[in-house]
């Protein structure tokens, strides 16, 4: 079928799928629980329940609720705080998410290309120690719990060599001026050296910590994808016609390993905002995650319901994306 | 055999090809002998498993693991390939000897042009300008009879027959002295068969090359080769000019494999075979490998093997029936 | 059923056949049994009573605390190890649970095919492709602390993975012909499923079971340490690694240490025993 329709098509199930989240979120948000007595607990003085009931609009039918629910979501109200200055959800969490997207962005490029690169090497040297090394990797680094690479990479640099800040973002004061919110790219746009240094020494080990568990998995992928490929008989005649074995393998073996790896990077961002979740929280990182995880102490409901809203939404969104990029590089479906 | 004279193209000396596996090491290639001329076709025939491809493939020392050239020489324009280190090795592959493989389909890289694919061999081996080369890439597209807007095709939307003729200009793009066709019509239909063959006879007159030619079809051999070439369990039977061959094979082998084309005009007579089975590569009969098949199988023949001997004039066989 | 397959593998395994894969189940096997059995003999290897305070606060590993004391001066040791039993808990229960309802709807939709496949799917791919953290979240914030709500948090976030699985093997059973040639002899559809797919999935199973115990290890630790797990004085890996984070700037670092070397342990059990299985299982890579 042509670029256009299955574009279409792809599109058109995003939206049942998010629909079915949106519900999700909300029966679990309002019927698994009372979100009264998690707000204020189980003891609380009548006159309050009944109050916060109204405020949360609980007294209306639940279906009157959940279309007024859906309705707020399309006209993009997440609610309001219950907390502090009742500041539109909304508003606020887009006061955290470039924290989150940076440290994303850099844990996912260098759990990826580390994991690419060792997959690569792996693959080509099928059987010897390294390949096994490699393989074990792959296994191990996914059972290290985030928190505690976290903690053990706080104790080694920042405690015990002083090497690197262990929490925050940026040295205080030193904040770039904000052009897109990501430290690293407002510094060098803005020439500020010495706001660049400090926000790159406070990425490194979040980065690490976060990208760790993703290296594991691309190295292994990559590796099983590689070995595949190198078996084709393009490969084969590719050596026959005197090319370099650097070209044979990048050009021609990874270029098409890649497709099925670029799979997988969609998939994996979602895990990738559950890491993050775990990594802001052990360096006070001041993304959606601490954001999150505060809320809940606060027992913000309305907050904590739009964030996780929020992700739902992003989550379906970026699996959109990365299957029509998908079907922009391989030509197969082009054409 | 005979030493190397200036008209020799490439010789096989001896040349043994073992795979190491689990199970045991499987000797593919395993003695061969055999010399060709400049210019010459050969027709190498056999049945699966016989060692043809693997012998293709060792002459450009692309035998994949676990398999290894164990012994032997090949020479080629005064050198010793199984001498030469990787680098020296990659200049000679696809320049001065090129393969063309069975399967178009999966022999092209899916996600690259099929244009780019003859740039990329061009620019690998001369040092020119990318230009020069989309030029001459696009000239032997259509040597080959590929209109020039496929240039920029992907493998997936060309035919089988135009994906081999794709192969074909790729094989002949820098003019090579021998091209080792492994099967190259066995994937396409009888007609575009024909084609191809055609193809590859015109091209032959033209650049004038050394053409292995790798079948397990004799027919297709008795149309484009001057000489023939039949390998079973992985040693040279028998290798002669095709016209005395198809008068009269020397080898039983030979003979059964010919009598086992079905013919039209006998079409009341039962389709013959040749009984049994190939031996086992990784523990060859003692003798002479072909003995339990035989017709005329003696006593010695399941005790020594026998040696090559030159029957007629630059007409080689392997068997006891021939040797005083 | 699972019981006689699982018997079989640990004997081949004694075998000590060749081959990386072996160690990998076997060592796998091994760190499994030694937490069970921790969690099975608490009472009788814990030094200490892991919720009343033993020594003083803080205090450093040595023989009396081989792995120091907390801020509240209680034995780390045997907080780990009675802690082992809430982990497995939870964890096992929860995966039992999503295992008892995903198999069998997998088995459903994969049979059964058309638009009740197509709809279940959508909502079971929905689901799973939601991070599953973020939904154990959500559920874990409403129903409360508490080592129940936290297993009805897990079994929910995992019931797609074991749907999925099995309804991608029932798809491939399907296809063999013996499964029409039941039907032709007019086997009803329950008996098809059951005596028929069904039994060639088992082989799959466990490998699906222990590679999700141990992303459920991950999981349950992970809630802990946000705090929505149980609740004090309970000894939990994960909330006590939370617990021992202020300590860390002053360099004493066994409080976190420990338990989490611990929930890595565990998950890394796991995924050996999986891993080992997946490659026993399904040869990979079948060289020419």
């Amino acid at each position: 079928m042509s670029l256009r329709v299955y574009i279409a098509r792809r599109v058109l199930l995003a939206i049942p799928m998010i629909l079915i989240l949106l519900t999700v979120v909300f029966l679990v948000m309002r019927v698994a629980g009372d979100p009264v007595s998690a707000m204020l607990g189980a003891h609380a003085p009548k006159e309050q329940i009944e109050k916060m009931k109204e405020k949360l609009g609980l007294n209306a039918p639940l279906h009157i609720q959940f279309l007024d629910y859906l309705w707020k979501i399309l006209h993009l109200d997440l609610g309001r705080s219950l907390i502090w200055g009742q500041r539109p959800v909304l508003e606020e969490i887009m006061e955290h998410f470039p924290a989150t997207l940076e440290l994303s962005i850099s844990a996912f490029l260098f759990g990826v290309i580390i994991g690419i690169l060792t997959g690569t090497f792996s693959a080509c040297r099928y059987g010897k120690l390294i390949d096994h090394f490699f393989r074990v990797y792959g296994i191990v680094t996914y059972a290290i719990f985030i928190p505690w690479l976290g903690i053990f990479l706080q104790l080694i640099f920042g405690v015990y060599l002083g090497w690197l800040p262990t929490s925050g973002r940026i040295d205080p004061l030193m904040a770039p001026k904000t052009i897109t919110g990501l430290y690293v790219l407002d510094s060098l746009l803005t020439f500020n050296i010495p706001s660049l240094i400090s926000a790159v020494r406070h990425l490194i080990l979040p980065t690490v910590t976060l990208g760790f568990y993703l290296s594991g998995i691309f190295t292994r992928l990559t590796r099983a994808h590689m070995l595949n490929v190198l078996q084709r008989d393009y490969i084969l005649a590719a050596r026959a016609r005197g090319l370099s074995e650097r070209r044979v393998i990048y050009k021609h073996a990874l270029k098409n390993a890649f497709i099925p790896i670029l799979t997988m990077m969609g998939l994996q961002f979602a895990a990738l905002l559950a890491g993050a979740i775990l990594t802001e929280t052990t360096f006070s990182w001041p993304g959606m995650g601490t954001f999150l995880t505060e809320r809940i102490l606060y027992r913000d409901f309305t907050t904590v319901q739009g964030t996780i809203v929020f992700f739902a939404i992003l989550v379906v969104l970026v699996s959109l994306i990365v299957d029509i990029i998908y079907v922009y590089i391989d030509p197969r479906i082009r054409y | 055999m005979i030493a190397m004279n200036r008209n020799n193209l490439l010789s096989l000396e001896n040349l043994k090809v073992y795979f190491y596996t689990e199970e045991g090491v499987v000797k593919a290639v395993d003695g061969v002998n055999f010399i060709m001329d400049k210019g010459e076709t050969v027709g190498l025939v056999g049945e699966s498993g016989s060692g043809k491809t693997t012998l293709g493939l060792s002459i450009l020392r692309l035998v994949p693991p676990p398999g290894r050239i164990v012994e032997g020489r090949v020479l080629f324009d005064g050198m010793d390939l199984t001498r030469l280190s990787e680098n020296e090795m990659r200049k000679i592959r696809g320049r001065r000897i090129s393969m063309i493989f069975q399967d178009p389909m999966t022999s092209l890289n899916p996600l690259m042009k099929v244009g780019d694919h003859i740039v990329e061999t061009i620019m690998t081996h001369e040092k020119i300008l990318r230009e020069e080369a989309i030029e001459r890439a696009r000239l032997l597209l259509e040597d080959v009879g590929i209109l020039p807007e496929r240039f920029n095709d992907y493998p997936h939307q060309l035919s089988g027959g135009m994906r081999q003729r794709v192969m074909i200009a790729l094989a002949l793009a820098l003019k090579p002295d021998l091209v080792i066709a492994d099967e190259p019509t066995s994937a396409l239909d009888v007609i575009v068969q024909y084609q191809i063959l055609e193809l590859m006879r015109k091209l032959k007159q033209t650049y004038n090359m050394g053409l292995i030619l790798i079948t397990h079809d004799v027919s297709v051999v008795a149309e484009v080769a001057d000489r023939i070439a039949v390998m079973y369990a992985g040693q040279l039977v028998e290798y002669s000019d095709v016209n005395s061959f198809f008068n009269k094979p020397l080898h039983p082998y030979s003979e059964a494999l010919l009598e086992s084309i079905p013919n039209i005009q006998l079409s009341d007579k039962k389709l013959k075979y040749i009984a049994g089975a190939p031996p086992n590569l990784i523990d060859p009969p003692r003798g002479c490998r072909f003995h339990t098949r035989c017709p005329y199988a003696e006593n010695r023949c399941s005790e020594v093997e026998p040696q090559t001997v030159e029957f007629e004039r630059r007409r080689f066989v392997k068997c006891f029936k021939y040797l005083r | 059923m699972l019981f006689p397959n699982i018997i079989s593998f640990i004997l081949r395994r004694l075998k000590f056949k060749k081959g990386v894969k072996y160690y990998f189940t076997f060592a796998g096997f091994i760190i499994i049994a030694s937490f069970i059995s921790m969690a099975l003999l608490a009472p009788y290897i814990a030094p200490y009573n892991p919720i009343k305070k033993a020594g003083d606060p803080l205090e450093s590993p040595s023989f009396k605390f081989p792995m120091g004391t907390d801020g509240l001066g209680r034995d780390i040791l045997s907080r780990i190890i009675y802690g082992t039993r809430i982990v497995l808990r939870v964890t096992l229960i929860s995966m039992v649970l999503s295992f008892l309802v995903g198999v069998p709807i997998g088995l459903l939709s994969g049979y059964a095919g058309g638009k009740l496949d197509s709809i279940i799917s959508l909502f079971m791919d929905s689901l799973y492709a939601f991070p599953g953290l973020v939904l154990a979240i959500a559920l874990a914030v409403m129903l409360g602390p508490g080592e129940i709500s936290m297993g009805i948090s897990l079994t929910v976030v995992y019931i797609p993975t074991y749907f999925r699985m099995v309804r991608g093997e029932t798809l491939s059973v399907k296809e063999n012909l013996f499964v029409e040639a039941a039907k032709a002899i007019g086997a009803k559809d329950r008996t098809v499923m059951f005596k028929y797919i069904f039994p060639n999935i088992i082989p799959s199973l466990p490998i699906v079971l222990s590679l999700n115990a141990a992303d459920a290890v991950l999981t349950a630790a992970a809630l802990s340490f946000i705090g929505l797990g149980i609740t004090a004085p309970t000894p939990d890996w994960g909330f006590d690694l939370r617990m021992g984070y202020p300590y860390l700037t002053s360099k004493i670092w066994w409080p976190s240490t420990f338990p989490g070397l611990m929930i890595v342990l565990l998950t890394l059990g796991f995924s050996l025993f999986g891993e080992g299985l997946t490659e026993i299982l399904n040869p990979r890579l079948v060289r020419k």
